[in-house]
């Protein structure tokens, strides 16, 4: 008798316990949950003295394919005129290569003072074009690598040209800077994820390292922001991304171009206005 | 009900209810937990001043520096956020989902020089 009574209670006991348990499960949950978040990102610049911005043009070079001042001033104006406050000049692309050719050919030419008719013309105070202290350097009419665009970068200095710019257009923000596009090739060991199948037919995915001649673009840019009030830099930014292929693949460098570029007008538009960045985090109890 | 089940039953109910159970980490849970629940509403401010009680009750609690980091975060208060997040990892530094929340909130956070060419 007093066997089956014992029983009787030890079952009652496992039950209420089990009961405490769930509970105890209940009333604790999950000890984490992943949430939504959109991370807000301050501009780097401080535009409120400007209304308008001017993507004026830019010293590009590189692959002949694609001309990579005229594509980068109509993608950044594109995503001005949609992701900021700021109204965007429509002005024709400035050629900033004839420009700063024809800058230096005036201050090598045997003057001391520049001539500006060509840049952009006197502002009538008796104020000259700032150069740069230094030897001037002849200026690449071809653009290939990196050092053919150091000569350029005196052009950006030049706060007498851009400020005249700026009073043409208002005193716009103006955004100008250098462009390199080159073709890119590379060969090398490579790390893919490749489909294996055991004998029963068990599909696997495991990493093989396979040689690979691989080509595609390297995209160089540094966007220059310039006061238009005054024509002096206030900001400016380098960035460089790459992307190859398959050496068999034959993807057209425009749209090499723009994958690049997509991958770095954030970081440009995060330069003149806040941005959202949306992701997930997990709270933890 | 057999009173023998009774009992116990009553002792660990009463035990969970009481006050006086409730030390320090658990007043904090229950922070943590309103917080939880109001953010998920976006109720973010709300779920700020809970974790920043939480963090305050005790300064021991990982979990509470983690979701207070969070929080700033997507207030972008960034600067507050970094120093959570540290707080967080110095007093559970294998935690795994505090690290993988920091590693994304430092790559947000930089990615302004992201893949900026270093001078």
């Amino acid at each position: 008798m007093i066997g089956p009574v014992q029983a009787k209670r030890s079952r009652r006991l496992a039950l209420a316990g089990a009961i405490i348990t769930a509970m105890w499960i209940a009333a604790c949950g999950a000890d984490y949950y992943e949430i939504p978040i959109e991370t807000p990102i301050q501009p780097k610049l401080d535009v409120s003295p400007f209304q308008r911005v001017l993507v004026a043009g830019f010293v590009a070079g590189g692959t002949e394919d694609v001309d990579a001042n005229q594509e980068t001033v109509r993608l950044l104006r594109s995503q001005l005129r949609t992701k900021s406050s700021l109204r965007v000049i429509d002005a024709d692309i400035l050629p900033l290569i004839d420009i700063a050719q024809d800058q230096t050919r005036v201050t090598s030419g045997g003057r001391d003072e520049p001539r500006e008719a060509a840049t952009g013309g006197p502002n009538g105070d008796g104020q000259g074009q700032e150069h740069p202290p230094g030897p001037t350097l002849l200026l690449p009419q071809k653009i290939k690598e990196e050092k053919d665009l150091e000569p350029y970068e005196r052009l950006f200095a030049n706060t007498a040209y851009w400020k005249k710019i700026g009073e043409e257009y208002q005193n716009p923000l103006i955004v100008t800077g250098t462009v390199l596009f080159t073709p890119h090739s590379r060969s090398g060991f490579v790390q893919r994820d490749t489909e294996v199948y055991d004998s029963f037919g068990r599909r696997r995915v495991v990493p093989v390292r396979t040689y690979m001649e691989r080509k595609g673009f390297i995209l160089r840019p540094k966007f220059v922001f310039i006061d238009g009030r005054t024509g002096a830099t206030i900001y400016s930014e380098s960035y460089r991304e790459e992307i190859l292929y398959n050496a068999q693949q034959n993807t057209p460098a425009l749209s090499s171009y723009f994958e690049l570029m997509d991958r770095l007008v954030p970081n440009f538009l995060s330069a003149l206005s806040s941005q959202k960045i949306k992701g997930t985090r997990v709270l933890l109890k | 009900m057999n009173i023998r089940l009774a009992i116990p039953l009553v002792v660990i109910a009463v035990g969970i209810a009481s006050p006086s159970f409730a030390d320090a980490r658990t007043e904090a849970k229950a922070q943590v937990a309103f917080g939880i629940n109001v953010a998920q509403r976006g109720l973010w401010r709300e779920a700020i001043y809970r974790w920043e009680r939480a963090v305050e009750i005790d300064p021991t609690y990982a979990a509470a520096y983690n979701d207070l980091a969070i929080a700033y975060e997507h207030e972008g208060q960034l600067d507050k956020a970094r120093r959570a997040y540290e707080k967080a990892l110095e007093l559970d530094p294998n935690n795994t989902q505090v690290r993988q929340n920091y590693e994304l909130f430092k790559e947000i956070n930089d990615r302004t020089g992201s893949s900026k060419e270093k001078p």
